[in-house]
This record gives structure tokens, C-alpha cells and sequence, in this order.
């Protein structure tokens, strides 16, 4: 697993991006970025898991749906997640997976996270490597 | 280079002609001095464009002093659409946290009476007002949050919490007509049930502040604010039922959008003809959302009206706690513009705009009418804030609309990396004005620096015209959401 990720600037919000070997990882890449503007990730336990099953008609629309998918479900579930497991089938642009957090009370916040945007999106191979960014609303 | 296409039309205007890209069916205006021209970002300036490519499009694709990159819109962006010529209605131009907006409440207590105060004023504000990630005010039931989706800040005031002549303070008295909760997600509705009378987190915030200056002493006076007086101004916006929306209909314009043969330049425009039912449909979900952002800052009004009379064990009313205004800077609303010498209904879109209408306007209540609307520009932390009023040179060249806020100038994750929220604050209590947050890093994205200089956008709105100065608001303290 080589799975990275990465806060890129924006001048009023802020880039999320996931690198991998697979698509799916750089899925997850992209969410656990997301995730490290809401909280301290580290410090986050992944001790409860919600599911998340997904199609659309593009790899890129599927990323913005799945970022938005856990926000909401965060927001919902009143939890912030820390880990996280997605297998994108690329041929149905559909995805399968899970995230696991703790309670949004028991954990150092930062910043809201309000939505995942289609600014500046990419989900792309680059010399092997997959990633899959988009600007998220702050 | 999309500056390149810039020309200058006369002072404080600068315009990308029709003919510089193609598909621009008017031209992209920008509102804004030598100074800041020079700073405004590339990419603000091909949002700006793209959105000139919109259909039905009125006049110009227009961008304030305060314009920086967003999604969609530039943040800073107006457009008007004509939906008698195919104008279109986009999430684009109005974004996730709908109705984001900022309102002021007066006291008539001044700076001499507070200052001696101000740790414990701060210190109740803080305790009282829900701020931060996360945070929750009223606990509401399915069915009163339908009522609140439907009433706005009528409901907020029909309960006890805030007072009648409120909504006369607030646009469309806090109420939108047209709201239907029917369209609304049950996902959006279960995520807002908590939320109402919460400040969120990001650039949200509660500021104690005190009337530093008056540049215009009538309408300072039609306003009721003076010299030296202390004022509250709270900004946020729509939280939790905001957003869903948004995320919501996104998705669902986008196959729609296909069916009306209408091509964006970038998929967050996604747009459909105002006059279709999925306009219409999306046009009644974001009106709810207009009407929670108002319920949701005439909760926190109660919320701020309480913890503050609590420091100086006196009450609301004896306190003078009057709303000044409250005004929206992400809204999409059916107005009535000249265009071609002729009054037509358009969807004027304001993303991280302010609506400024100008003097004799019927949506303004009696008091305000003559002088034109309040239009409320929050500062960015530490630095200050002002009041200005609506002109009629704003109603002929920006459909009534002006800045909204300083625009941010640095990213988030570059002012992390060179301010230490710890310190800020510490610095921001050496020059007098105490900070209260739940994040320290929350904080340091927000530090002065990182936006550009709050007098340089007024002064370049007022130079224009667009809307006048009429007082200048410092702060004395912030809840940082």
C-alpha cells in the first residue's frame, strides 16, 4: 500500500488529493484529506463504520459523490472518520467501501468541511501513479 | 492569461469585452481599484468569463473589489438572468452554504461602558453562543423543522425568541415565499434538525464591535448607530440544510441540464433554464435553505442577546439590542432590474455578494427607504468592519449588489504554515480585541493577513459608487466559529 495524501492550497478553500497504485486508493487518499481539515486524524479512533455503495457516470462524478457521501454522513452520523476502505470498479464507475470514526464529541476538531466541489477535479493515472483531487468548500 | 483580456473603462472599471472569448454573450465587468486589479487572481478572472457564457445572461457577468477564486462563480461573482430568454438558474452562482450572510445589532451601550467589561462579555458570548465544528443549537423535531423550512425567522419570533420588529430588519422579513420542505431531502432534513442557532466553523464568527467612524451622518442616523457605540455583527449561514442542498441538486441538474442542450465551461455551472421544473424545483429547496440561514441568525440573535445582557445583568430590551439589518451574500432571488430601459423579473445570483439596493426600493422598510439599504461588509478578524448604503448608480451597474467581505488573498493552508493561532491571538489581545475559538489552527486560518486589506475593497466599491460609506466598525472581540 502506497496510498498518500495531501491538503493542496486554494486561495478561499482548500484541494484535496489522493495518490496510489489503484484508483481506489487514491479514493481513499482523497477522503482521508478531507477528513485532516475536519480533525486531527491521528488522534481519531476508527472505532465506528458506516457503508458506502455508489454509482456514476464518471470516475470524476464518482469522486465528488463519495467526498460527499462522508461529509454528509459525518454530519448525519455526528462522527469524523479517520480510516478508510473503497473498492472502485472502473468498468461500472461504481464503488464499495467503508469509513470508520469516532463521535465528533470526543475528538480535537478543526474545520467544517461543507462540501466536495468539481473545482479543479482530477481522477487520473500519472506515471503509474493514480490521483484523484477536487477543491472542497470550507 | 486571462488578465491580459482586461480593459480599463474608466475608474474602478475594468471589463473582458464579448468579443474577447468566444461564447461570452456579455461582457465579464470588474469592480475595482488599480490596486487590487493587480493582485485579482487568473482564475477569478475565467470564472467571471465563463459565467458571461451563461444563457439569458443580462448586462454583464459582474465581479467586486473583493473577487477571488471559487467554484463556479468567482467568490465575489453577480449575474442576472432573464428567464423570459432562457435565463438559467445554477448552484453555481449561489453555492453550499446558502444565504451565508451577516447582521448587525445595535446596543446603546459605548466603548467606555464595555471595555472595562469586555473579558467577561466575551467569556458569556463564548459560553452561550454554539461555535465550532460540529456544534448543535435547538433540538427540533421532524415537523418543527418543516414549519422552520417554510416561516424562516417568522418561526424563530412566533416562538418567543426574537422580537416582531425584527423582521422588518431582515430581507423579505426573514421569510421567503415559495420555500417547498416537499423538495428538500430527508438527508438534508435529519443533518439540520440540530442546527438551528449554531455559528458553524471556518470564517464564521461573532464580533463585538464599536462604531470607530461616521462618514454619513444621516443615514448613520435612518440606521440608528453613532460614533463610539458598541454593535454586534454575526455571520453565518444556512449549516447542515445548505449544504445537502446543494450537494443534492447538483446531481440532480446534471442529466437535466443535457436534456436542455446547455453546455458549461465548468461542470460546477451545471445550470438549467430558471423556467423549467427542475429550476423551479431547485429555486423552491433553496429558498428553504434562504429561510433556515435567517431562522438560524435570529436564533443566535436570542442566543447573543441573552449572554450579553448576562455580563451586565440587565436585559435585551434595556440594553437597546435593535437589529440593524440582515443581509445575504449567497442567494439567487427574482428581482425587479432595469435592463434596456425596461423592467423585467430576473434571477439575480450573488455568490459572496451583497445585495445593496439603492434609496426608494419598496423591499426596504419605511425607515431605510429613503437612505437605501444598509449593505453590512464583515472584516475579516481583527481588522475592521463596515456600513455602507445602497446608491442608485448600484441599481443601474450591479443589479443592486456590492461587496461582501475583505476576499481572502492567502490559502488556508499557506496561512497555517505561517501563523500560529496561539499567537494570533495573543497579538490580536495586545491591540485590544479578545479572541475566543475551539481550534487554534481554525484560528490561524483566519488571520488578518491572509485577506486582502478590508478599506482598500470599500474604498474601491465606493469609488465606483456602487455603495457609499456610511461607518467604520473595529473590533473589540470575536467567537471564532
Amino acid at each position: 500500500m502506497t496510498m498518500k495524501y495531501e491538503v493542496y492550497p486554494h486561495t478561499a478553500d482548500a484541494g484535496v488529493r489522493g495518490i496510489g497504485d489503484t484508483v481506489s486508493e487514491a479514493f481513499e487518499g482523497a477522503a482521508m484529506a478531507t477528513f485532516s481539515i475536519m480533525a486531527e486524524i491521528d488522534k481519531v479512533k476508527p472505532e465506528t463504520e458506516v457503508s458506502v455503495e455508489l454509482s456514476a457516470d464518471s470516475l470524476e462524478d464518482l469522486l465528488v459523490k463519495w467526498l460527499n457521501e462522508l461529509i454528509s454522513l459525518s454530519s448525519l452520523k455526528g462522527l469524523v472518520f479517520s480510516k478508510f476502505s473503497v473498492k472502485v470498479d472502473e468498468k461500472k464507475v461504481s464503488l464499495k467501501g467503508s469509513a470508520w470514526g469516532q463521535s465528533i464529541k470526543d475528538v480535537p476538531l478543526q474545520e467544517e468541511v461543507k462540501a466536495a466541489t468539481y473545482a479543479d477535479i482530477k481522477v487520473e493515472r500519472n506515471n503509474g501513479q493514480w490521483v484523484a483531487q477536487c477543491i472542497v468548500d470550507v | 492569461m486571462a488578465s491580459r483580456l482586461l480593459k480599463k473603462i474608466s475608474n474602478n472599471v475594468w471589463e473582458v469585452p464579448t468579443d474577447a472569448v468566444q461564447g461570452m454573450r456579455v461582457p465579464a465587468r470588474f469592480y475595482s481599484s488599480d490596486k487590487l486589479i493587480a493582485d485579482l487572481d487568473e482564475k477569478a478572472i475565467e470564472q467571471a468569463i465563463n459565467v458571461a457564457t451563461l444563457p439569458g445572461i443580462k448586462k454583464y457577468s459582474i465581479a467586486m473589489p473583493d473577487a477571488h477564486w471559487g467554484y463556479g462563480f468567482p467568490i465575489g461573482g453577480v449575474a442576472a438572468f432573464d428567464p423570459d430568454e432562457n435565463g438559467i438558474i445554477t448552484v453555481g452562482g449561489i453555492g453550499f452554504d446558502v444565504n451565508c450572510g451577516v447582521r448587525l445589532i445595535a446596543t446603546n451601550l459605548d466603548e467606555r461602558d464595555v471595555r472595562p467589561k469586555i473579558k467577561q462579555v466575551m467569556d458569556s458570548l463564548f459560553e452561550g453562543v454554539p461555535a465550532g465544528l460540529g456544534s448543535e443549537g435547538l433540538h427540533l423535531s421532524q415537523s418543527e423543522l418543516n414549519e422552520v423550512m417554510v416561516e424562516g425567522a417568522r418561526w424563530v419570533v412566533r416562538k418567543g425568541y426574537g422580537w416582531e420588529r425584527d423582521l422588518k430588519h431582515i430581507e423579505e422579513g426573514g421569510m421567503i415565499e415559495g420555500a417547498d420542505p416537499s423538495n428538500v431531502s430527508k438527508r438534508a432534513k435529519e443533518r439540520e434538525a440540530n442546527q438551528i442557532g449554531s455559528l458553524g466553523s471556518g470564517n464564521h464568527y461573532l464580533e463585538v464591535q464599536v462604531v470607530d467612524e461616521v462618514y454619513d451622518d444621516e443615514a448613520a442616523k435612518a440606521y440608528g448607530i453613532k460614533k463610539g457605540q458598541v454593535v454586534i455583527m454575526v455571520h453565518t449561514g444556512s449549516r447542515a440544510m445548505g449544504h445537502q442542498i446543494g450537494m443534492d441538486y447538483i446531481e440532480e441538474m446534471a442529466p437535466a441540464m443535457k436534456k436542455y442542450g446547455i453546455q458549461v465551461k465548468d461542470k460546477e455551472l451545471v445550470s438549467v433554464p430558471f423556467n423549467s421544473p427542475e429550476g423551479r424545483k431547485y429555486f423552491s429547496a433553496m429558498n428553504v435553505a434562504m429561510n433556515i440561514a435567517w431562522a438560524n441568525r435570529e436564533m443566535l440573535t436570542y442566543y447573543a442577546r441573552q449572554a450579553f445582557a448576562k455580563a451586565f445583568s440587565s436585559s435585551p430590551e434595556s440594553l437597546g439590542m435593535e437589529l440593524v439589518y440582515d443581509v445575504g451574500h449567497n442567494t439567487g432571488k427574482l428581482e425587479l432590474h432595469e435592463v434596456d430601459g425596461k423592467t423585467k423579473k430576473l434571477v439575480v445570483h450573488r455568490k459572496g455578494s451583497t445585495r445593496a439596493l439603492g434609496p426608494g426600493r419598496p423591499e426596504l422598510p419605511p425607515e431605510y427607504r429613503e437612505v437605501g439599504q444598509p449593505v453590512l461588509i464583515g472584516g475579516s478578524m481583527g481588522t475592521f468592519s463596515y456600513v455602507l448604503k445602497g446608491t442608485t448608480k448600484g441599481m443601474e451597474e450591479t443589479f443592486g449588489s456590492a461587496v461582501h467581505g475583505a476576499g481572502r488573498k492567502m490559502s488556508r493552508t499557506q496561512a497555517k504554515k505561517e501563523y500560529r493561532g496561539e499567537e494570533l491571538a495573543k497579538e490580536l489581545e495586545r491591540r485590544g480585541i479578545l479572541v475566543r475559538g475551539h481550534s487554534w489552527s481554525g484560528l490561524a486560518e483566519e488571520a488578518p493577513d491572509a485577506y486582502k486589506d478590508v478599506t482598500d475593497v470599500v474604498s474601491a466599491i465606493h469609488d465606483a459608487g456602487i455603495a457609499l460609506m456610511v461607518a467604520k466598525l473595529r473590533p473589540l472581540g470575536t467567537v471564532k466559529g
